[in-house]
């Protein structure tokens, strides 16, 4: 089937057992991932995009961590599969690429040596072949002189390099699915531009990606689709196009208003969302942008589920009535720009 | 690493040079030490007194007793015990040696061994019942005193039992290494108790070093290259952490090579470098007491320096720092 | 940011200052072999404005900007502050000037104490330079508590329990204390989730029209950079490659790395019409501060790059339409 999703995330759920109780991080989240798509994830501290993505591949390793739903993945629920067959799925099927490339790597191993490590956890390859995979893999990312790179140590690479390196290791085994959280964040905007086209152009050859980001301006240059996250929850979701250019979720507009930008006019004060990131654990029983949301009514008290507007692939979750979000949003905006922000009414 | 060797030999030099004239001060500034007295013999006549210290050279200035005191030790080679006439200083260290390197490296193996296991094996269990439990085995060794354990040891397998379980134990002492068997024999019990008091500090310091291992990220990364745990665990979280360890180690080996074995060599009888200086320093013998420090602290400085190459060995990020 | 007072006359103004910190030899090579941080910049600052200070890590800019506030010693060249020569005066003779020029540090949560209130935190200064008596102090403290958006209750509370936010605001207040012409923040919100980045950097925008501030703003993103400044300098390998007025520097940088710079940054396509820059992706790494290139320090991975540019060191003068840059052949004349 050309339509069946390559990853299908139903009503996942993440909560963590603390001394005060159970604190939910990631409540009921569902999103899927097609074969060869580009998937961007995008939300502040404390909106589950990372511990979701961490639940998927079985990474969360705390005791005190319970995970529910379903996380199909080429059919199978990857929730229910035995540690041994989940072991053969991470790394080989499903790679992931996390964000400090510093202290990604083992440092007292080559970073060939680590990448042959994996191919031959998957493979039955002889040392000798593993390895000049391992090279021609760096090579491939733009190590130059990878060949005696491949012996170097992570420490004797920089920022840029290692990511590099980290991202041959992912692709080593040649995933269906390559999970990045937050790859470029470390880095600068001159390195950052050159791993995105990295990422870009092994997604051509065939993975799909999942890019966890804080950065719209990542996912704009990047994504196919977009998931806009918030407590834990999807807020909304949709193509880059309709999303970047017709955002119906006040929390994206949020987003999408209050980063300064390089093009455009400057506005002498930006428009703010007010108060802070919900954290996990004080999550309102109704929608969770509510409190923050400067149009907020009656049914917000309900929680909002996603729905698509018009029967397009767009969808959010938020109770606004769906013709006019366009005007809504200036209005927003306009109130959003000059009130004081709420931090100090927000905080008890 | 010419480099290294060279900067290392001169340091050595420097804290041997340092140390040596400290126990000379020291030696000559305690009340009630003569020397002279010592040798001559009790109840010698001044005249007998005086020639002694004439002829040992102890009536000249202090700084040339000790360069003459150096000079014997080092270069002659001849310096003699001021207590058991006749006795030279060189021929004692030399053969006190063996004993105490046989008791230390046996001892170190079966600590670091025992140690590395219990360590890792406890992190690897952490949040279950086995971990505390294994601590609990490692406080007791560290907290029970040498000597206490020792003489328990030597009763139960000398007097109590030794007509039945442990009737193969030999009596206390120690056999050269051309017996073999014998060797081994006799220094299995001291080995054990050696080791016992060592193994569960590293077992506790290496727990510790392993479960942070195993929250970096590089842990992470190896879980999702789709390691096993067993894998993750011995090759990144166990190799990663071995590296404070082998520092601690370094030290803890010169000292005990140099003689910080003393309680173990005396309560079962080995005649090594801890038995020599204990012996020395009962007796004040200045000559044996200076050829035993100045032997000790030469084992710490040069333990320290294997352990900066093995540290480099371990670390790649120490080689070019 | 528009229709700002007027700039007036020159509060600080840098002449070629160098900071070089010596590496340790390694025994073999003679001779000693020297980290360039920062590497003869020479810039003005005027009252009342904002100089952004932009370039990516290790380009030097946080070292400039404790160098302009003296809280590290210059290797080389002289800062005045308000008139007054300040790199060389003794650290006595600095206490008075000291209240004049404060710092706002990256992350608060290193720069504050952790054992001590916010309260007593934001009052250390005011006690330090002998602001008044208890009551006194009190009655300020909590005046720039609010001044900053900070809620009373919260002057007994310790710096762990506020959110990153929160905690800047702290370090806004302390560095309010004594009432400054000049703050040097260094990277203020590059640690803060972008919705409370937009509410501190609104902060900074009205505490400046309200107590006619002068900033120097050091941070790496260059949306940020481009909204609180009235001017740029362009850092890159402990030099400045550019400095101009935002407008014209984001509309047409004049130095190669600039523009590189510029066109790396990932901007949200929100559909209104703004021309798509066209993108220069540097190839290779900013060489190491310790081996400079000679000449131009950019000419290594500039694609414009000529004979002259490796053996002459280009200044930063004037084009002949105005622009600062120090290149040899500048992208705008």
């Amino acid at each position: 089937m050309p339509d069946q999703p390559l990853l299908d995330v139903r009503d996942l759920r993440v909560s963590f057992r603390t001394r005060r109780g159970s604190v939910t991080v990631v409540d009921g989240l569902s999103f899927s991932v097609a074969p060869g798509e580009i998937l961007g994830v995008v939300g502040e501290s404390g909106s589950g995009k990372s511990v979701s993505m961490l639940a998927v591949l079985r990474l969360l390793t705390s005791p005190n961590v319970t995970v529910e739903g379903e996380v199909r993945f080429r059919g199978r629920d990857l929730l229910a599969l035995p540690d041994k067959d989940m072991r053969a799925v991470r790394g080989r099927e499903i790679a992931m690429v996390f964000q400090d490339p510093m202290t990604a790597l083992t440092p007292v191993y080559t970073v060939g040596w680590q990448i042959a490590e994996q191919i031959r956890a998957h493979e039955k390859v002889s040392r000798k072949e593993a390895h000049a995979r391992a090279v021609g893999l760096l090579s491939d990312v733009g190590i130059p002189d990878a060949a005696s790179r491949a012996n170097a140590y992570p420490h004797e690479f920089s920022g840029g390099m290692r990511q590099r390196a980290v991202i041959a290791m992912a692709l080593s085994c040649g995933p269906a699915l390559l999970i990045a959280d937050e790859p470029t964040t470390a880095l600068d905007v001159t390195v950052q531009a050159q791993i995105l086209d990295l990422m870009r152009e092994l997604n051509t050859e065939g993975s799909a990606v999942v890019l966890i980001t804080h950065d719209m301006g990542v996912i704009s240059q990047i994504a196919d689709r977009v998931l806009v996250m918030y407590g834990g929850r999807a807020a909304e979701e949709g193509p880059r196009r309709a999303v970047f250019h017709g955002p119906r979720h006040p929390y994206t507009w949020g987003l999408l208003d209050s980063v300064p930008r390089v093009g455009g006019p400057r506005l002498r004060r930006l428009p703010t969302i007010a108060g802070m990131p919900v954290a996990p654990g004080d999550l309102p029983e109704g929608c969770a942008f509510a409190p923050r949301c400067r149009l907020r009514h009656e049914q917000c008290a309900e929680r909002p589920q996603l729905r698509d507007f018009a029967g397009s692939a767009h969808r959010d979750a938020c109770w606004l009535p769906d013709d006019d979000r366009a005007a809504l949003r200036l209005t927003a905006r306009a109130a959003a720009t000059d009130v004081p922000d709420l931090e100090r009414e927000a905080t008890p | 690493m010419l480099q290294f060797i060279v900067k290392r030999f001169a340091s050595a030099l420097l804290v041997m040079f340092a140390i040596s004239v400290l126990v000379f001060l020291i030696f000559f500034a305690t009340p009630g030490v003569d020397p002279a007295a010592r040798i001559a013999g009790r109840n010698a006549d001044p005249a007998t007194l005086a020639q002694v210290r004439h002829s040992f050279g102890l009536d000249r200035p202090m700084p040339i007793r000790y360069l003459l005191m150096m000079r014997h030790l080092l270069i002659d080679r001849d310096l003699e015990s001021f207590v058991n006439r006749g006795s030279r200083v060189i021929p004692q260290i030399v053969q006190a040696t063996p004993v105490t390197l046989s008791l230390v490296i046996g001892a170190a193996l079966i600590w670091m061994t025992a140690g590395i296991i219990m360590g890792t094996a406890a992190a690897a269990l952490r949040g279950r019942a086995a971990d505390p439990l294994i601590m609990l085995v490692g406080v007791v060794g560290v907290s029970l005193p040498a000597y206490w354990l020792g003489e328990v040891v030597n009763l139960i397998t000398q007097k109590q039992l030794h007509s039945s379980v442990f009737s193969w134990v030999p009596p206390p002492g120690y056999v050269g290494l051309d017996h073999p068997g014998q060797w081994a024999l006799h220094l299995l019990f001291p080995w054990l108790t050696l080791a016992l008091l060592y193994a569960g500090i590293y077992a506790r310091l290496l727990r510790g070093e392993v479960v942070g291992a195993l929250n970096e990220d590089y842990v992470r990364t190896a879980r999702a290259k789709g390691l096993s745990e067993r894998r993750i665990l011995i090759r990144h979280a166990l190799r990663c952490s071995l590296i404070p360890i082998v520092s601690l180690f370094g030290l803890d080996f010169g000292a005990l090579v140099g003689g910080a074995a003393l309680l173990t060599e005396v309560v079962f009888g080995l005649p090594g470098i801890g038995k020599l200086t204990f012996d020395a320093l009962q007796n004040l013998d200045l000559p044996v007491i200076m050829g035993t420090v100045l032997y000790a602290a030469f084992f710490v400085v040069l333990a320290n320096a294997l352990v900066d190459i093995l540290y480099a060995r371990l670390d790649p990020r120490a080689r070019h720092a | 940011m528009t229709a700002r007072t007027t700039p007036s006359e020159v509060l600080l103004r840098a002449s070629d200052v160098t900071k070089h910190y010596p590496l340790r030899a390694d025994g073999f090579s003679r001779h000693r072999r020297v980290l360039r941080a920062v590497d003869g910049v020479s810039l003005e600052v005027r009252g009342g404005e904002t100089l952004g200070i932009v370039g990516e890590s290790g380009c030097g800019k946080s070292t400039l900007g404790r160098c302009l506030v003296r809280l590290t010693e210059l290797t080389g060249g002289r800062v005045e502050f308000d008139g007054q020569d300040i790199s060389t005066l003794s650290t006595r003779r600095l206490r008075p000037v000291r209240p004049g020029m404060q710092l706002v540090f990256q992350d608060p949560q290193a720069s504050l104490n952790p054992r001590r209130r916010a309260g007593d935190i934001v009052a250390e200064p005011l006690l330090v330079h002998r602001y008044g008596d208890a009551a006194a102090v009190r009655r300020r403290v909590a005046e720039l508590f609010d001044v900053v958006g900070l809620a009373a209750a919260h002057l007994d509370r310790y710096p762990h329990e506020f959110s990153g936010g929160q905690r800047q605001r702290i370090g806004i207040a302390r560095a309010l204390a004594t009432n400054p012409k000049l703050i040097v923040a260094d990277e203020p919100v590059s640690a803060l989730d972008v919705s409370i980045q937009a509410q501190v950097l609104n902060l900074f925008a009205d505490l400046q029209e309200e107590f006619a501030l002068t900033y120097v703003f050091i941070a790496h993103d260059l949306g940020v950079v481009r909204h609180v400044s009235d001017r740029i300098a362009v850092m890159y390998l402990g030099e400045i490659v550019e400095l101009d007025e935002t407008e014209a520097l984001y509309k047409e940088p004049a130095h190669p790395y600039t523009q590189a710079l510029l066109s790396a940054v990932p901007d949200i396509d929100d559909g209104a019409d703004a021309p798509r820059r066209e993108r220069i992706v540097l190839t290779g790494e900013v060489p190491n501060p310790v081996d400079k290139p000679t000449g131009c320090p950019f000419r290594t991975r500039c694609p414009y790059a000529r004979e002259l540019c490796a053996t002459e060191r280009p200044r930063l003068t004037p084009t002949a339409s105005g622009r600062h840059t120090a290149c040899h052949f500048p992208l705008i004349d």
